[in-house]
């Protein structure tokens, strides 16, 4: 979230697509209804399906599963031909004024430089024009033919209210009801919010969804301003703060990267990572790159990264390929190439698609380690359990341990929540019989295989024998030390280059946040976006003061959230060039002549002067980007893409399959059902319910007698059609598995007409399994397609094709 | 644990006995005296409480567990209540059905309570003591690590990465775990390292 859950209060209108917040997130849908009670704010929900969000919306409108971008860009279009953009925000803080070199072009679906073969772009001509002074060239009028503003225009002048009935099936009078509805949020004194989650993260596009979205709202001007934003609900407790601290293949905590092969010094990796302004007086904060690497490594290495061997940098491992995503990990573990495998909290027999792929590769597994407080699927992959999990354990090799560890109940520790708030949460009782804490689970491994290391020698030990672990008790570092370690701290006494007598820093003491952090090797810190969360104050994180001055919603007294205990990113931008605020009734923060002050912690420098110095203070250009440049692998601007299984043929691009340059491994292609295939012609999808989450609550009494009993939701129009009744069981494939489910027909799916086509949806719930309290049933993922979005690799969930007929019951 | 004096903490200092109108009289609201008049004194008085945090969603509800037994004074804790933290900015006392069930799944019977193997071709899970457990892991990370260690690419760059061994990192532990994971995975070159952000 670039805001809060308790900032939805101050909006006009909230948009809720590619998310059901009030079944998935019902206790931070309740900011939605209090801004409609107290500030008479709308709600839209458009959704394949008329959920409880839409139930309580004021306004609804179908959409088909997979078409979320030629909305996202028919709004844009609409909004840009009717004159409902915010002009002077546009202007200054976008790159619509930037010109884009000659020879980018779009045709056809495709950008240039598409090679395919390799399923992948040449994106050098997605850039700026660069003048002389080194600074990209820009034209203020919009007159520029190659201006990003020109560009943006005609990229998506295609998608016309029309076009985008035919590919979303969204009538055409109700696309442009919430266009005019939205449209009303160009004004800078109405706001609008955008709630989204895995409807929209979980396609062969899901990235360009997210950005379709960021992308109107900031011609909108809603970008940094209180009830505004771009408002992910993220799915798990911690999962922002496992991103965070970075615990992806490709990632440094703080969002720093590993180091590629063509990396081969520091002094390589370094060169592409200056982050040179792109305008003049612009802070580019990456600038401070290299201090926060530095000082990570400080943290994992401490005396073992000197400036002689470049900070340890050979201690990383570098990649050879953009990264080891899990989906590439079970590839490899089919095609026999991973041999033990740990799962800490997680059932990816359940979690990633196509599960009849998954428990092939885990039987290829020699070991796999489980670490859960609960049974899951995947630590008894191996066990027979009829139609819901065929296994003959007699051939299958794979050694498992399972390791009993704590729940949330019974740790003590910071969570982040969507809002990146950092929650510090005490423990409430004792683990149940031997089950341990994580820390010590991960501690005691790193131990034993240190020693085996320090006795035997062997490949490379020189990272773990020299990883920095001087906690008082080795065999588990406390939470207290590990968030101490994360905020940073100085290593040696350090002065004032200008005034030696002055220390500005003092060797053992906690820094107070990320702008200490040195690039010199006298500051160590794990994760410099978390620096200020536990300084020589205290832990930062357990603040529970829950004064609200002016009931702006920030509570920056409670917690504190990173960066820098900022509660709305980029909220320098909710002011004019003069920095004054565009809505007074809504000021977050304001330029008093000399410095900035207000309800939150400036998101730019205290005394930046507001004509110099742009809002988007991480970005070269100092503004935000329409035009993405070469930072996606699909494209500088999205583009409608059909996912990999679908009705029809992409409308705007016929002969592009899927989205062109995501990731597919060959076996995965045989398994994709053809483009309009007769033997699938349904648009499947997948979904939550409130009473669940996830695979978890199956394993609770209370929520498995409220959903005992595993269901597929289908339309009045299609049970009628396939002589399928109300209650009855019908069986659900895809081109890779099955299940039987009772049949919901319902009202809450419509046919739609794509392209002239009639299309039926039949929805999913994914909750089941056959470990747990609940009746025994069958997860989503024996339907789902194995490919992921092009450039983070999460699965397409939500989009794929199935058949369905009424069946019998299991047979136990 | 926090000091800052919370409408729920007044109600524990001035006694969890006092009437709806007394609490009315120090200048609560009539919400307050609402929720006060519901507060069961058994929570107060028997339990000791904690302030945690729903372990579901990214909401991130406050809620308040009381045990029995006290954790800070090493005593053995039994969870026996969990509800919404009145106080907490975003959920203000309310959960949904999966918070409000929090207590079964802390209390659920496929809780996992003692390390188990299941050894190769068996059909069936066997205990095995944490040290044998933890041993075994070691050394199949060892073993594996030395037999496949890529120390340089083919054109003998250094790489230093380690490929047939992979790790799922949770979504619903600490941050603090998840850099003490960090630094144990990372420190072994293992680049197969991801977690639940990816779906």
């Amino acid at each position: 979230m670039t805001n809060s859950w308790t900032d939805i209060r101050n909006t006009d209108l909230v948009v809720i697509m590619g998310g059901n917040a009030a079944e998935a997130h019902p206790c931070g849908f309740k900011w939605v209804t209090e801004a409609k009670a107290n500030r008479g704010a709308k709600l839209i929900v458009i959704d394949p399906r008329y959920n409880r969000s839409a139930s309580v919306a004021d306004f609804y409108a179908p959409i088909r599963q997979g078409s979320d971008i030629a909305f996202l860009m028919g709004l844009i279009n609409w909004c840009i031909s009717n004159d409902k953009v915010q002009w002077a925000y546009t202007k200054a803080f976008t790159n619509a004024a930037f010109i884009v070199k000659e020879g980018f072009a779009y045709q056809d679906g495709l950008f240039t430089g598409y090679d395919e073969e390799k399923r992948d772009y040449n994106r050098d001509s997605w850039e700026y024009e660069i003048g002389p002074d080194g600074y990209a060239l820009v034209d203020d009028t919009l007159q520029h033919p190659r201006c990003v503003w020109n560009l943006l225009k005609q990229h998506v002048a295609i998608y016309t209210p029309e076009m985008v009935e035919r590919i979303c099936g969204t009538p055409k009078d109700k696309f442009l009801h919430i266009a005019q509805m939205i449209g009303e949020c160009s004004s800078p004194t109405k706001t609008m919010t955008s709630m989204y989650a895995l409807g929209w993260t979980q396609h062969s596009k899901g990235s360009q969804n997210i950005r379709g979205m960021a992308m109107l709202q900031l011609i909108l001007g809603n970008i940094g301003v209180r009830g505004g934003g771009m408002n992910a609900l993220r799915g798990h407790s911690n999962i922002q703060g496992l991103t965070d601290i970075g615990l992806m293949s490709n990632l440094i905590p703080g969002y720093l990267n590993i180091p590629a092969d063509k990396e081969v010094d520091f002094a390589t990796y370094m060169s592409t990572r200056g982050f040179k302004p792109l305008r003049p007086n612009q802070m580019s904060y990456w600038q401070n790159y290299k201090k926060f690497f530095v000082s990570f490594m400080k943290s994992m290495w401490g005396d073992a990264a000197t400036a002689q061997n470049d900070w340890a940098y050979d201690y990383l491992p570098k990649l050879d390929v953009s990264g080891y995503d899990v989906l590439r990990a079970f590839e490899l573990m089919k095609q026999g190439k991973m041999n033990v495998y740990f799962c800490q909290g997680f059932n990816p027999l359940q979690a990633f698609p196509n599960k009849a792929k998954l428990a092939e590769a885990l039987a290829k597994l020699k070991l796999l380690v489980v670490m859960d407080p609960l049974q899951t699927e995947t630590a008894r992959f191996w066990e027979d359990h009829g139609i819901y999990n065929k296994a003959d354990p007699a051939s299958i090799k794979t050694e498992v341990i399972q390791l009993p560890s704590t729940c949330f109940a019974e740790d003590e520790g910071s969570l982040v929540n969507s809002g990146r708030w950092l929650q510090w949460h005490w423990p409430g009782g004792s683990p149940p019989g031997e089950a341990k804490h994580d820390t010590w689970i991960m501690a005691q491994i790193h131990l034993r295989l240190k020693e085996l290391y320090r006795k035997e020698g062997g490949a490379f030990p020189d990272p773990i024998l020299n990883l920095n672990w001087a906690y008082k008790d080795p065999g588990e570092p406390s939470p207290e030390e590990l968030a101490r370690e994360m905020n940073g701290s100085a290593l040696v006494d350090v002065f004032d280059p200008n005034d030696p007598s002055k220390k500005i820093l003092e060797a053992g003491k906690q820094l107070s946040g990320f702008g200490l952090y040195r690039d010199d090797g006298t500051t160590a810190g794990g994760c410099w976006i978390y620096s200020g969360c536990w300084t020589e104050v205290g832990n930062m994180m357990a603040r529970r003061d829950n004064s609200d001055p002016d009931e702006t919603g920030a509570y920056l007294k409670w917690s504190f959230a990173w960066p820098a205990n900022r509660r709305i990113l980029y909220n320098r931008a909710s002011c004019d060039l003069d920095g004054k605020p565009w809505d007074p009734s809504r000021k977050l923060i304001e330029w008093d002549g000399a410095k900035w002050t207000g309800y939150d912690v400036p998101d730019i420098a205290p005394t930046a002067k507001p004509r110099e110095v742009g809002p988007f203070i991480m970005n070269p250009e100092g503004s935000s980007r329409l035009f993405v440049r070469k930072m996606m692998r699909d494209g500088p601007f999205p583009v409608h893409y059909e996912p990999f299984e679908s009705p029809v043929a992409n409308v705007i691009a016929p002969k592009v399959r899927g989205n062109p340059v995501a990731r597919v491994f060959a076996d995965d292609w045989k398994q994709f059902a053809d483009i309009g295939d007769p033997n699938f012609p349904y648009a499947g999808t997948t979904y939550r319910l409130t009473e669940h989450f996830h695979y978890w609550t199956k394993n609770n009494h209370v929520n498995s007698v409220l959903q005992p009993q595993q269901f597929v939701e289908i339309s009045e129009e299609l049970a009628k059609e396939k002589g399928i009744v109300k209650g009855g069981w019908v069986r659900v494939w895809s081109k890779r598995g099955e299940l039987l489910a009772i049949a919901v027909v319902t009202k809450r799916i419509k046919p739609m007409t794509i392209d002239g086509k009639t299309v039926h949806v039949v929805g999913v719930p994914i909750h089941w399994g056959f470990v747990g309290a609940a009746r025994k049933g069958f997860p989503a993922n024996v339907l789902t397609p194995f490919v992921g979005d092009a450039n983070i690799e999460t699965p397409e969930f939500k989009a794929f094709m199935v058949n369905i007929e009424p069946s019998t019951g299991p047979v136990a | 644990m926090n000091m800052e004096l919370s409408r729920r903490a007044f109600l524990r200092t001035s006694g969890a006995g006092l009437a709806g109108t007394t609490l009315g009289a120090f200048g609560f609201g009539e919400a307050e005296a609402a929720v006060a008049a519901h507060v069961k004194p058994f929570h107060l008085v028997n339990t000791v409480e904690a302030r945690n945090t729903c372990t579901y969603c990214s909401v991130a509800c406050g809620i308040i567990i009381f045990a029995k037994g006290d954790l800070r004074k090493g005593e053995k804790a039994d969870i026996v209540h969990i509800e919404g933290d009145a106080d907490h900015p975003t959920n203000r006392g309310t959960l949904c059905p999966k918070g409000a069930a929090l207590l079964n799944i802390v209390k659920s019977e496929t809780r996992l309570t003692q390390p188990m193997v299941r050894k190769p071709g068996s059909d069936t899970f066997e205990p095995i003591s944490w040290d044998v457990a933890l041993d075994k892991i070691a050394r199949a990370m060892k073993d594996d690590r030395d037999a496949n260690f890529i120390a340089k690419n083919k054109d003998g760059v250094t790489v230093n990465r380690w490929l047939t061994t992979g790790f799922l990192a949770a979504s619903a532990t600490t941050n603090e775990t998840a850099f003490a994971t960090y630094k144990v995975v990372r420190s072994t070159g293992m680049l197969a390292f991801d977690n639940q952000a990816r779906v």
